[in-house]
């Protein structure tokens, strides 16, 4: 299971062109801030619609321009943790947590919830989470949904440092834990190298 | 307090204004999301119709509908036809011209409120398996909710209140389609008749006072996100 990317892309002025070949583990997007990273991420999770190219993880064709293939974003299976967390304001912890749970997933939602600690967040509502809470909550809600891979985008942006470490030991603890293919976008060399098993210089 | 013939007027101003507003709420809601969401041309000419009924005398308004519901006009003369029923001199007629006159303030607080639900959450509902329709129920529709009560009120509120497009559309007829605002203008061409007024217009501040207050509290709940949709 790996990702296998090749997209080009015109967004206004800016033409975006990436391309990752397939390899196991966590993949790295890596280049400064405004190179169009997100916009990768989105292509892969089927909010964003590639002029060309193809976008396969394992043997599931997401996108293929030339065979005439777009899923919806919905039949992705995409496990998209967003910059900005994006948790509902209108729902509770617990709703935003289980708001992709599939019905007959044979998840482990307690021991997910475990794993990020947020049993003791379920009943409040994301706009009184602090910022490391919220990411662990929207790690967690991409986690239920029952992904085929995980897209993050700048996960310890915006954290001070000691839930930045925090978040960081998650990741890690993800990445040999649960082996899905990771996508990861940052602009940070660190967060990178410790993350990474394959860094792509982008932009 | 109110005589019988007074609770007859301000029931049938109530049916009048609610069928009016509940009956073009999903136009409203439709019409709010293409002007909201959707680009496709002549949206500014949609957008100017729509909001005709709010610059345009209402008398005129009320003529335009008496031309196009006549037996002789084209809506009119369909209705005739297949179902053998007019809303000319009917409570119906003065529902449509209340309703016509409310569309544009409906729109407009329907569409503002859709404007600002934040289309990134939609974008996470689909990445989280969530289809269209699912997405719409959960994330976009309680979220812009405040919205859609606040043009349900401001439309009640201008159902209620409407005058020259009833009057030049379905005429003053008692018990019919004299409504308050109607009944309040009749009152007042009778010698005598301040007390009637004074009565009919307190009924209609009390109304609308109660309308505010109620969708303010909702909108408050439902902004604090203690609502359950």
């Amino acid at each position: 299971m790996s990702f296998d990317i090749d997209v080009r892309c015109r967004l206004g002025d800016a033409e975006i062109d990436c391309r990752i070949e397939p390899g196991a583990g966590v993949t790295v997007l890596f280049g400064p801030s405004g190179a169009g990273k997100t916009s990768v991420l989105n292509m892969v999770a089927g909010l964003l619609r590639p002029d060309a190219g193809h976008i396969r993880v394992g043997a599931d064709t997401l996108f293929d321009a030339a065979a005439g293939i777009d899923l919806p974003p919905e039949a992705r299976r995409a496990g998209y943790v967003f910059q900005e967390s994006r948790l509902f304001p209108h729902l509770r912890v617990r709703a935003n947590l289980l708001y992709g749970l599939p019905k007959r997933a044979a998840l482990d939602v307690d021991g997910v919830i475990g794993l990020l600690g947020i049993a003791p967040l379920l009943d409040r509502w994301p706009r009184t989470l602090s910022g490391g809470e919220a990411k662990r909550v929207a790690i967690g809600r991409a986690l239920l949904r029952d992904p085929a891979f995980l897209l993050l985008d700048e996960p310890l942006a915006s954290l001070d440092r000691a839930r930045r470490e925090e978040i960081l030991g998650l990741l890690e603890r993800l990445r040999d834990g649960i082996g899905l293919p990771i996508l990861l976008v940052t602009h940070e060399r660190d967060e990178a190298e410790r993350l990474g098993d394959r860094i792509v210089a982008f932009g | 307090m109110l005589s019988g013939e007074e609770w007859g007027i301000v029931l049938l101003s109530l049916k009048v204004g609610g069928v009016a507003v509940l009956a073009v709420l999903p136009l409203a809601f439709a019409l709010a999301w293409l002007l909201a969401r959707v680009r496709f041309p002549g949206k500014l000419l949609l957008d100017a119709l729509v909001h005709l009924p709010l610059v345009v005398p209402p008398v005129v308004t009320g003529w335009m509908l008496l031309l196009a519901f006549a037996p002789a006009g084209p809506i009119g003369g369909l209705l005739e036809r297949w179902f053998g029923v007019t809303v000319l001199f009917r409570w119906s007629g003065a529902a449509i011209a209340a309703g016509v006159m409310a569309l544009p303030l409906m729109v407009r607080a329907i569409r503002l409120s859709l404007e600002a639900v934040d289309q990134r959450l939609e974008q996470a509902a689909r990445s989280l398996g969530a289809g269209p329709v699912r997405t719409f129920a959960t994330i976009t529709l309680p979220l812009a909710l405040p919205g859609v009560l606040a043009g349900l009120v401001l439309g009640f509120a201008r159902a209620l209140g409407e005058f020259g497009a009833t009057i030049s559309f379905v005429s003053n007829v008692p018990g019919e389609t004299e409504t308050l605002p109607l009944a309040i203008y009749s009152a007042l061409q009778v010698p005598g008749g301040e007390g009637q007024v004074l009565r009919l217009a307190g009924v209609s501040i009390a109304i609308a006072f109660v309308a505010l207050l109620a969708s303010e509290l909702v909108a408050r709940r439902a902004g604090r996100g203690t609502h359950v949709l």
